[in-house]
């Protein structure tokens, strides 16, 4: 299991075969890998949105992120997962954030995959920020539904 | 006792603060450290608070050392 917070851009299917590669005791035991990849629009609430920054509380997010891994562990078969996140200064189309999660059926990779991620929506402690067209700042209030 | 005080993203703005240090006489709880750091300012519904890094009630008892944050709902992902 691993929790990546990054400051610089990231490049996800890297990240993936990175891990994939590095994590040798997985081999031979999935059967399912689940992949979430979540990027930047260019728009919201009906403004063109021309960039984002990222805040987060350090040492609590990674805190959180682990407790979320830890209870998809105990409720679903998992062999391994990946979260890598992004913070700082982003631009549209740049990745937000990775979930990847390696399991040896596909309904516990599926099931347990969109719960770490719809609990990171709520739980992580990050905040965003963004930069309009009109070069007005504005913090983002709430999470768009997930279902 | 001495308790750490954050404040994260539209809450820093607001307070103009981003972490001090605060000492009581006494047990407090979180919201009675928001309103002793922030008098004239009432604790907005939407808020979040967090104890050493775990998410708390606004009326957990604090220890000394603590570091308590206040922030906004989170927006990952």
């Amino acid at each position: 299991m691993e929790i990546k917070i990054l400051a610089e851009s990231f490049d996800p299917w890297q990240e993936i075969k990175q891990y994939q590669n590095s994590a040798k005791e997985i081999k031979g035991k999935v059967g399912a890998t689940s992949i979430f990849v979540g990027t930047m629009r260019d728009f919201n609430e009906g403004d063109t949105v021309k960039g984002m920054m990222l805040e987060h509380y350090p040492r609590m997010t990674e805190k959180q992120l682990a407790n979320i891994i830890e209870e998809v562990m105990q409720k679903w078969q998992i062999i391994d997962a990946l979260v890598v996140h992004r913070v700082g200064n982003i631009f549209p189309d740049d990745p937000i954030v990775l979930v990847a999660v390696w399991s040896s059926h596909r309904g516990d990779a599926f099931d347990s995959s969109r719960y770490i991620m719809e609990a990171l929506k709520t739980k992580a402690p990050f905040w965003k920020k963004e930069l309009l067209a009109s070069d007005d700042e504005r913090w983002v209030g709430k999470n768009s539904d997930g279902y | 006792m001495s308790i750490k005080v954050r404040y994260f993203a539209s809450l820093k703005e607001i307070t103009g603060r981003a972490e001090y240090q605060l000492d009581f006489s006494k047990s407090v709880t979180v919201k009675e450290i928001w309103y002793q750091a922030n008098k004239d300012k009432t604790l907005p519904d939407n808020i979040l608070a967090a104890v050493n890094m775990e998410y708390v009630s606004f009326d957990h008892r604090v220890n000394d050392g603590d570091e308590v944050a206040f922030f906004p709902p989170v927006t990952g992902g």
